[in-house]
């Protein structure tokens, strides 16, 4: 395998609704202060791919426009997948494992709020016989954490725990957009919304995007001091049918996490849970010690959601706990798709493999 | 530079018509029909809404491995919705749920009309609610109600 | 809908249901931009006013907000007329639903004088046989503009002699 590590990460302020920029000049900054971080121009960038869904947009090809914000004359080597960000890292680190390029950008994009983010995720669903049923990826998810509370014995009280926890770590991430010292009890008083979820155990809605650098081998550690290495990484998919799917557990998950050999501790961890209980679950499947790691300091999908980009800003504050020498061995999870129905796992080390 | 941006209303809309192939062209005509049908696998699990294929073995198993199993069963697992959205089939509060139907070895995604959260828990009977115009389609199921309720 | 014979079995009785419609709908409450915005500003006065970056860049209208080539943003105003020259245009004879305008008509891409990338727009007031390249037009504008591009209705040969391929061989 080709040694090959993340260089740079840079991200948008993740807010409600930016009522004042589209999804081009959100992108923009980020664009550039990610290319600016490590000193790269435009030329030097050997490969661009791109994640986003044109439901969220509300436009029929966004995804081409988007191209707009990074500027794609004279034409580019580009890709794009109908994904969350964390899906386009993983092309572009494919295609550096081809050799055929030493740098590659991977960004997302998503604004949530020009539709209704409910109504858009209804449209993943199976259009046979569970999107004309009505249901949305919110009742799936509290079908799943009933299943997973009385299967496995948790509590509504650790799922309260998760969102204080996530909430008073995006205190100190200023992108993070819900965020603030909670405790248990005073969220417990909260009425149900979905039960058995409350508001606090579902993730905010937010417009955003962000962006990551990978470069290969003598190219990543010219560019910087401690490359964050991707010394494993893997994703799985599951039946879309939750009836054919144990909701307790995360076996996509599991066996992504084995064959990116992200086994043994870690100094951090950053998941891609949107709800509460998602995140008891993948702390399970990935046996992860909250004593000695720390999980989602940056306050994680609960702090922030960018729909189609939330999975590779984990991927950017795990690798970039690494770059910044406070952490030696990172893990990042990024899901797709209701009750983490697609799961990819990344490990993120400050030596190379 | 404005002070805000200006916006705009937009309505995307699309009438995807879509073909069901040969199990599923079985199954809502058996939804029409007032009989709910499986997919018994080569192991001989029931799988329900059916499949395809087998997901054991990857076998084409096509309408040929399609059973009848029960309009009643077990709910597996629920979620209470208080307050339904325009997309939701019930106007009034009710619970999404995983039925597993007697006979199947899978449960089926819908909805249930309990009245309130109370009367809903994980184990209790529930039968099938039909539609009262039934078209073959998924929703020939009104929804599901607890059993002996009418 | 109803029919046996895409199912593939012998067995399957005469009415199986082999297809389903699902109709999709959403809404969407679109942000504009800042640059769109800008733009779409100045239209109420009957003012095209394009962008570029810097000094030197090339000119777009409508602006998106950034220059598309090198992904900086478009911070300069640049002041253009309601002129310009067809570059290329088709013919449309085929009705689709909730079409405007009659067929045949013409749907040109019109370079503004000034700016760097051509526009689409409509041309009427012309027989459709004599419209060409470098054909010179201008804006018809609604009585009361808004600030949306529907402000101008079409635009129509202004009269002037045709403009030298050389003036926007560039730009086809």
């Amino acid at each position: 395998m080709r040694d090959v590590a993340v260089v740079a990460f840079a991200q948008a302020p993740n807010v409600r609704r930016d009522s004042d920029r589209n999804e081009v000049e959100i992108l923009m900054p980020v664009l550039h202060e990610v290319r600016e971080k490590v000193g790269l121009e435009r030329d030097d960038i050997d490969f661009v791919v791109h994640g986003s869904t044109d439901f969220q947009a509300g436009m029929p090809f966004s995804f081409v426009g988007a191209l707009d914000a990074y500027g794609a004359w004279p034409p580019i080597n580009e890709s794009h997948v109908e994904m969350d960000g964390a899906w386009a890292l993983y092309e572009a680190w494919v295609k550096l494992q081809t050799g055929e390029i030493d740098t590659a950008l991977a960004f997302a994009y998503g604004k949530g709020s020009p539709g209704d983010l409910v109504d858009v995720l209804r449209l993943q669903l199976d259009p046979y016989l569970v999107f004309p049923l009505g249901i949305d990826p919110i009742g799936m998810a509290a079908i799943q954490c009933r299943a997973y509370l009385e299967g496995v014995g948790r509590t509504e009280a650790d799922m309260a725990s998760v969102a204080v926890r996530d909430r008073r770590n995006g205190m100190t991430n200023p992108c993070a957009q819900v965020t603030g010292e909670f405790t248990v009890e005073g969220l417990l008083a909260e009425p149900m919304f979905v039960s058995p979820l409350r508001r606090h155990d579902c993730p905010p809605i937010s417009d955003g995007a962000c962006a990551v650098i990978l470069a290969a081998g003598d190219r990543a550690r010219d560019l910087v001091e401690h490359p964050a290495w991707v010394v494993g990484i893997d994703h799985r998919i599951e039946a879309p049918g939750l009836g054919m799917r144990d909701l307790t557990v995360s076996e996509s998950t599991r066996i992504a996490a084995e064959k990116a050999n992200a086994s043994g501790t870690f100094d951090v961890a950053e998941l891609h849970a949107p709800f509460t209980h998602q995140s008891l679950i993948l702390e399970d499947t990935l046996g992860i010690d909250a004593a000695v790691t720390q999980v989602n300091p940056s306050g994680g999908a609960l702090a922030a959601n960018p729909f189609m980009v939330a999975g590779l800003t984990r991927i950017g504050e795990a690798a970039q706990r690494v770059l910044d020498g406070a952490a030696g061995r990172a893990l990042a999870h990024a899901t797709s798709g209701p009750c983490l129905q697609q799961n990819l796992v990344c490990v993120l080390e400050a030596r190379e493999g | 530079m404005t002070e805000h941006s200006l916006t705009a209303s937009h309505v995307v809309e699309y009438d995807y018509t879509r073909s069901l192939g040969p199990v599923l062209s079985h199954f809502v005509t058996g939804l029409r029909d007032r009989v709910v049908r499986g997919t018994r696998t080569k192991s001989g699990r029931v799988i329900v809404p059916p499949l395809e294929f087998d997901p054991d073995t990857y076998e084409d198993l096509g309408a040929d491995a399609l059973v009848d199993v029960g309009e009643a069963g077990v709910v597996t697992s629920w979620a209470w919705v208080h307050e339904p959205r325009p997309s939701h089939p019930l106007d009034q509060p009710f619970a999404w749920v995983l039925v597993q139907l007697d006979g199947a070895d899978t449960p089926l995604l819908h909805a249930l009309d309990a009245g309130g959260e109370d009367a809903v828990s994980t184990g209790m009977r529930v039968q099938v609610r039909w539609a009262q115009d039934r078209v073959g389609g998924i929703r020939d199921i009104a929804c599901f109600e607890p059993e002996g309720a009418s | 809908m109803s029919g046996a014979t895409d199912t593939g079995d012998t067995d399957a009785p005469a009415d199986l249901v082999t297809g389903i419609v699902v109709p999709i709908h959403v809404e969407y409450e679109y942000t504009a931009g800042e640059a769109a915005s800008r733009f779409l500003s100045h239209i109420p006065e009957r003012r095209l006013v394009g962008q570029r970056h810097g000094d030197h860049g090339l000119v777009y209208v409508p602006p998106r907000g950034s220059d598309p080539a090198n992904g900086e943003p478009t911070d300069q105003d640049v002041e253009l007329t309601d002129q310009g020259t067809v570059t290329t245009f088709c013919i449309v004879n085929v009705p689709f639903a909730g079409q405007a305008v009659e067929c045949p008509y013409v749907c040109a891409q019109i370079l503004l004088d000034g700016a760097d990338i051509t526009f689409q727009a409509l041309i009427q007031e012309a027989e459709v046989s004599q419209i060409h390249p470098g054909m010179r037009v201008e804006a018809v504008w609604v009585d009361d503009p808004e600030p949306t591009l529907e402000s101008i209705r079409y635009f129509r040969p202004s009269g002037e002699p045709d403009a030298t391929p050389e003036s926007y061989k560039d730009h086809m």
